[in-house]
């Protein structure tokens, strides 16, 4: 055979497995907002992983019972009406009228006991809140009880949860499976369904219209309110290159990108088509997570000495660079929030040197190099680790910064070895703030020693004080825990947060609107203009 | 063809082994910042990943021989699935830079040699320094810049099937297939002409040329055919060096072909994925190297199996 027989033959070949895959005719005609996303869908089940892809997929296909709005106020919105009885240990929950799952079939009371079930058994906050339960029952097609063995303060905070894992509400027979296994059935009540013929990891996900989607009368706010969707379609295209996608969004070939790179902006903003838009804007914060384990960081005056040598500029100078998407915060529940407290001595605001050493001469340190994790493939990570080594070096610690992809730390931050053993002493990422506005939702505040996060904290009276938190049902005095609970984070060295940092959306000038500020980016209120 | 088996169980054993020990934990990854060791473990022995390493290995070739690829730790689709997803364009963006490269590179190599010395062969040359020193990715950005963003010609990234018009196919097509061409050009070129300098020197072309043939004839019917086995083996061997350009071109371009997914397979720890994938990349490459040694015996008689 020639060569060119040869690559004749292969190239019929290419047409054939192109003929093959049965293509769906363009669907141009139908309004369709092309978003891409921080992330390529490959996981279903928000609750099986805390994704945040994963969670905005949620929000798409899934509906809640109570929602946040943009002020971090719970409002009920599968729920038409809730009953807390006086003694504030049952809660009954009315559904609305003409909740429909996707396949046309009603939302029912046992629906919501399951999925609560399902996901209390998987997310941090939900753990809790079913620590408490004492029993879920339905009292007909429409209400179902939530029964406690005692007073907890944050049964509706728990329900409308809005960041990872959302207690999103799936039908009874998907809900029931085993909470450690990932779903198939993407059946939801939402105000999108998900297509799933037309779902190409790698490509793109399509998500069409629930027309028989029931949205509430009120106006939209945060996730709550009135979930009018637009537009026929959204399609979440994957494009991993950030400078691909920006291109892409120049060219007119998306419409918006969730997140797009810090050091890509300049670019964004020089183009008159482009606007900016900050949708979630509580922002995220930096942590520096210690390993309490192993030397030296299981010493307690080594941690507060650690503390004492970070200043928050620095780090944020270092990965973010620009003052307008960044925010120097002693608050541990996040500035801005209802529960904001920056301590009055600056601490991680501003070092303290002499102190530090001080302490670590306290504490008795020999030298023991600290193994610091460095990730090196995440743009808002990479330059946190040289900050920190810096910053502990300058109070006389020896550090051995390992550098490392983000899933290879991910993997080695679960090891409890030495180490020398491949374990490690510290690390540093970054949280979503809605994850982290109360101390029962922050999961690096657990200190249920081997049942924390890796770090593993291990400090009793920090349990006690998040139990009072959770039992506590006022407000004005949640509050004074929150502050109290920070107090003793900072004294005990639980862990370390060094900054809240911004990253912003953008999208095309006058063919996206009505984008919502929100704890997630959200497509219903969205117009655009042209299909 | 049967030497093919004992390669790919190496290959299949190498890249089991290689998954396992490299950092990371795919358990690691799904569960996510909130987890406890506990959750972590489950989720492992879930995927199966808590069994002997012996074990895992026997269940999955056992599967594999019976066609059963196995799924996704992470999408809820098989392996299978995947790759038909995704083999189209992979398969699209080769065949067509291996057309493109061998339609230049071949008479630019033969136009060099014949004009060698000339202004003609000093450019072809330096166009192969060029092509073997810039980097894949670099030639895409600037592609794309002048093709895509200021001229508007063609669009910035993104991959039309051939079934949704083959208009929209070869427009979407043609930037990356350039660029991940230009590597490919000048690898064939430089072989090309160094082939065929070297044949023109032997004693049957001045005898052709004594019996008065044409230089087309000459360089087309005696020289070009005998300098053809350097040709085709090193087109053979450059399908290593598309297969490692059509990861970084499918990034550039964004492009859903096998190079990604194998590039995020990477990134999350999908064993499953990343095993068959790159075993089916072996595969090829052994193939296409087989149907290189059969056709050397089309361009040379004299070579026999």
């Amino acid at each position: 055979m020639s060569f060119s027989k040869f690559v004749g033959l292969a190239a019929g070949a290419v047409l054939a497995v192109g003929a093959s895959q049965g293509i769906a005719p363009s669907t141009a005609q139908a309004q369709t907002i092309r978003a891409v996303m921080h992330s390529d869908l490959k996981i279903i089940d928000p609750i099986w992983t805390t994704a945040y892809i994963v969670r905005n997929h949620g929000y798409m296909i899934y509906d809640t019972l109570f929602s946040v709005d943009a002020n971090q106020k719970v409002h009920p919105q599968m729920v038409d009406k809730y009953e807390i009885s006086a003694d504030k240990l049952t809660y009954t929950f009315t559904l609305r009228d003409g909740l429909l799952w996707h396949d046309g079939a009603p939302v029912t009371s046992e629906d919501c006991i399951s999925s609560i079930k399902r996901w209390g058994a998987r997310d941090t906050m939900g753990q809790k809140l079913m620590s408490y339960v004492d029993k879920l029952e339905a009292v007909n097609e429409k209400t179902f009880k939530l029964v406690l063995k005692a007073s907890y303060g944050l049964v509706l905070e728990t329900l409308g949860k809005p960041s990872s894992n959302v207690p999103f509400m799936m039908p009874k027979r998907v809900a029931d499976g085993n909470p450690m296994e990932q779903i198939s059935d993407t059946t939801g009540s939402g105000p999108f369904v998900f297509n799933k013929d037309e779902w190409k990891p790698g490509e793109k996900t399509v998500y069409v219209k629930n027309t028989k989607y029931k949205p509430r009368s009120e106006p939209p706010s945060g996730v709550a309110g009135g979930k009018v969707v637009k537009v026929d379609r959204v399609e979440w295209v994957a494009i991993p290159d950030g400078q691909t996608a920006v291109n892409a969004l120049l060219n007119g070939e998306v419409d918006l990108i969730e997140g797009p790179k810090h050091d890509l902006y300049p670019v964004l903003k020089k183009d008159r088509n482009i606007t900016f838009f900050n949708w979630n804007q509580l922002g995220n914060q930096y942590v520096l997570r210690f390993n309490h384990l192993h030397p030296p960081f299981n010493n307690q005056k080594i941690r507060q000495a650690a503390m004492l040598a970070i200043g928050q500029e620095e780090y944020l100078q270092a990965v973010i660079g620009d003052p307008e998407f960044y925010k120097v915060c002693g608050a541990m529940f996040v500035c801005g929030s209802p529960l904001a407290d920056e301590p009055k001595d600056g601490i991680l605001v501003k070092p303290n040197i002499e102190k530090a050493k001080a302490l670590l001469k306290e504490a008795g340190y020999d030298g023991t190099p600290a193994v610091l994790m460095q990730s090196t493939d995440l743009d808002v990570l990479t330059n946190l680790a040289p900050v920190a080594k810096a910053q502990l070096e300058r109070i006389g610690m020896k550090v051995d910064m390992q550098s490392m992809d983000w899933q290879t730390l991910v993997a080695r931050r679960t090891k409890k070895d030495a180490p020398a053993a491949g374990g490690w002493n510290a690390f540093l990422t970054s949280w979503v703030s809605v994850d982290i506005l109360n101390p029962i939702s922050t999961a690096y505040l657990n200190s249920a020693c081997d049942k924390a996060p890796f770090g593993w904290p291990c400090d009793e009276v920090m349990e006690k004080m998040r139990d009072e938190y959770a039992r506590e049902t006022d407000a004005a005095k949640q509050k004074e825990l929150a502050a109290k609970i920070q107090a003793r984070a900072l004294e005990y060295g639980t862990y370390a947060w060094v900054g809240q940092w911004y990253g912003s959306g953008v999208h095309r000038k006058g063919v996206i609107d009505g984008w919502l500020a929100a704890p997630a980016p959200v497509f219903w209120n969205m117009t655009k203009k042209g299909s | 063809m049967l030497a093919t088996i004992p390669v790919l169980g190496m290959v299949a054993i190498f890249v089991f082994l290689m998954l396992r020990l490299t950092p990371g934990d795919p358990a690691a990854v799904i569960a996510g910042d909130n987890a406890n060791a506990e959750q972590v473990a489950q989720i492992r022995a879930k995927l199966g990943l808590d069994e002997p390493l012996v074990s895992q290995f026997v269940i999955w070739i056992t599967k594999m021989v019976q066609g059963d690829f196995g799924e996704s730790f992470f999408f809820k689709k098989t392996v299978a699935e995947l790759i038909s997803q995704r083999i189209e364009p992979t398969l699209s963006l080769a065949l067509c830079t291996l057309v493109l490269a061998v339609a230049i590179a071949v008479p630019l190599g033969v136009l060099a040699a014949h004009r060698h010395g000339s202004w003609i062969d000093r450019f072809v040359m330096g166009f192969s320094v060029f092509g073997f020193s810039i980097p894949v990715f670099v030639v895409g950005y600037l592609l794309i810049y002048v093709f895509a963003i200021e001229l508007g010609l063609v669009p910035v990234q993104g991959y039309s099937r051939i079934a949704g018009g083959f208009g929209s196919f070869i427009e979407r097509l043609i930037l990356p297939s350039i660029t991940l061409a230009v590597i490919y050009i000048a690898l064939i070129a430089r072989i090309t002409r160094a082939s065929v300098i070297e044949i023109l020197g032997e004693d049957y072309i001045r005898t052709a040329r004594a019996k008065g043939l044409s230089n087309r004839v000459v360089l087309m019917r005696h020289a070009l055919r005998n300098a053809a086995v350097p040709i085709i083996t090193v087109i053979g061997i450059g399908i290593a060096l598309l297969i490692g350009g059509v990861v970084v071109t499918e990034s550039v371009y964004n492009i859903p072909g096998l190079g990604r997914l194998v590039v995020d397979a990477v990134l999350a720890r999908d064993y499953p994925v990343i095993q068959v994938v790159i075993l089916m990349f072996s595969f090829v490459y052994v193939l296409i190297n087989l149907v290189i040694d059969l056709a050397y015996s089309f361009f040379d008689p004299r070579i026999r199996y």
